[in-house]
């Protein structure tokens, strides 16, 4: 079955979504990161959506589940590098992903997320 | 369909000076030279007649393939429309050829009326086939030109400037109206994403009035900078527009205030010491 | 007001991967035609939402798509139908928040806020019939 790869970095993980998804691989990458956040004890979650030119309802819904499902499980989740029209769309469609954590690229999303599990 | 006889471009080519002459005088007396240059307007006269002679020759269709005198005259509108001419003007470039034109085949045709006129007809429709082809060329380069003003005046009024490392000032002077602010967003955000800024601070002391438009594409303005991963701080908030603001039920709860654009700065510059600048 | 059609297509929205079909060929016409990138990602998510509703909850369905053009200015025009159950309450479908479904309820409603025209026409056991249009 079609997936998208989970890079691990010492006690992070990177998702780098470079396909145009459907619903189904969607689904399937909220399983697949909560599953490994609980098999590596992972403290923090990159994803890096720079490569996507489109985030709809269903992809804000996914990125928001994730965001929450790993605070549960005391891992922190950043979404990096969301294109500027992707952002005017999203708060257009009235989805604001409230409580979802951002940077403007990794490199920065890397930093604050070792400053944040450094303070906890 | 008739078509130009050779002794009328015959007689055109043999006649040439004299009808330049004739010609300039008639566009100089009714101003359609304002702004000319003696020898630019010699130049496109002569050239025009020349190619017309010639294009004719090889078109042997009044109307057809006169592809290089439409270029010519689409360059010549063209330079007209910047020089500041108007349609009119432009046009009679073209329109004041008539004139002497007739008066020749007049003198050529004397004694043959039948293929006078039907050569008049022909001249006329060619001249003005042409003259409707200038108005229209005339009529595009002006388009472009009112297209063109119109972007960089968006543009002047929508300055994005780096104000210290990693922060940018959007300082918005006059009215917005729907349109410029979508402007101004998107052209802050493209520069978040060019410069990598982590904060960009809104400066709003040059906006006499605040209405529900305007509040929320603020609003919507600072969540799109926080879904990018950068801050935005809104400054020069006077005690009137706070008012409004409060007076329309706007939450603007979730967005960072300050008085002044120098309170903003300092703020700005103490989020990027304590490092940790990205919102959640 | 004259309409005029300049291209227009059509497409089957069956299944869940018939939906980025959907976006894709979206994003192709609305490049072509020049749209400026904002707009064209507000279009291609509209459609998205609408291609996914057709295949949710009208059991599938085809996008029909038109490049138009009225009183000189270009536009995309897409309808979406479906032989589903259709909406009994279209006021209460387009308020922010309602679903029927599991969805955030935005589907609908945010499509036609990225949208410049939103027409919906249905009855319940009459299908969905959504036109949206977007001026370049």
């Amino acid at each position: 079955m079609e997936r998208i790869p989970i890079l691990q970095m010492g006690e992070f993980l990177l998702v780098t979504i470079q396909v145009d998804m459907h619903d189904q691989l969607a689904l399937n990458l909220q399983e697949d990161l909560t599953d490994r956040i609980s098999r590596t004890s992972a403290r923090g979650v990159l994803i890096d959506i720079s490569a996507l030119d489109m985030v709809d309802s269903f992809i804000g819904r996914m990125i928001a589940s994730i965001s929450g499902l790993s605070r549960i499980m005391d891992a922190e989740t950043m979404v990096v590098g969301m294109q500027p029209a992707v952002a005017i769309t999203l708060v257009e469609l009235g989805l604001t992903l409230p409580g979802v954590s951002t940077a403007l690229n990794v490199e920065r999303g890397m930093q604050v997320l070792r400053k944040r599990v450094a303070g906890r | 369909m008739a078509t130009l006889q050779g002794s009328t471009l015959e007689a055109i080519k043999n006649n040439q000076d004299q009808l330049l002459d004739q010609w300039i005088n008639s566009l100089e007396s009714n101003g359609a030279t304002r702004n000319l240059k003696e020898h630019e307007l010699r130049q496109q006269t002569s050239g025009f007649l020349q190619l017309l002679a010639n294009g004719l020759q090889q078109a042997d269709d009044a109307t057809g393939n006169a592809e290089e005198v439409r270029r010519f005259l689409e360059k010549l509108s063209a330079s007209r429309a910047q020089l500041g001419h108007d349609s009119h003007q432009t046009a009679y470039f073209i329109f004041a050829l008539k004139g002497p034109l007739f008066s020749l085949l007049q003198r050529v045709y004397a004694d043959q009326p039948a293929l006078l006129a039907e050569q008049l007809l022909v001249v006329s429709e060619l001249l003005d086939s042409l003259g409707m082809h200038t108005v229209r060329a005339y009529q595009i380069t002006r388009e472009a030109v009112i297209r063109r003003q119109q972007e960089e005046l968006l543009e002047l009024s929508t300055p994005v400037v780096k104000l210290w490392d990693g922060v940018l000032a959007l300082p918005l002077i006059g009215t917005l109206d729907s349109q410029r602010s979508q402007t101004v967003m998107e052209s802050l955000l493209q520069r978040i994403v060019d410069t990598g800024a982590e904060i960009a601070i809104i400066d709003i002391t040059g906006v006499p009035t605040v209405d529900t438009l305007v509040a929320q594409h603020l609003l919507k303005t600072v969540t799109a900078i926080r879904l990018m991963g950068a801050d935005c701080i809104i400054s020069g908030v006077r005690p009137q527009i706070a008012q409004t603001i409060v007076h329309l039920g706007l939450d603007l709860s979730s967005i960072t205030t300050k008085a002044n654009l120098a309170d903003a700065l300092k703020l700005a510059i103490k989020r990027l010491d304590v490092g940790d600048s990205a919102r959640g | 007001m004259n309409v005029n059609v300049n291209q227009s297509g059509s497409l089957a929205v069956r299944v869940e991967q018939d939906v980025v079909l959907a976006r894709q060929q979206a994003r192709k016409i609305a490049s072509e035609q020049g749209m400026r990138l904002v707009d064209l990602t507000k279009l291609v998510t509209a459609v998205s939402e609408l291609a996914r509703n057709t295949v949710v909850y009208g059991g599938g369905g085809d996008m029909d798509w038109q490049v138009i053009e009225q009183s000189g200015r270009i536009g995309l025009r897409m309808l979406f139908r479906d032989e589903g159950p259709g909406i009994a309450d279209t006021r209460l479908a387009l308020t922010d928040g309602w679903t029927s479904g599991s969805g955030l309820g935005l589907g609908l409603t945010g499509a036609r806020r990225l949208v410049d025209e939103f027409d919906l026409d249905t009855a319940p056991g009459q299908g969905t019939r959504i036109t949206i249009t977007r001026w370049i």
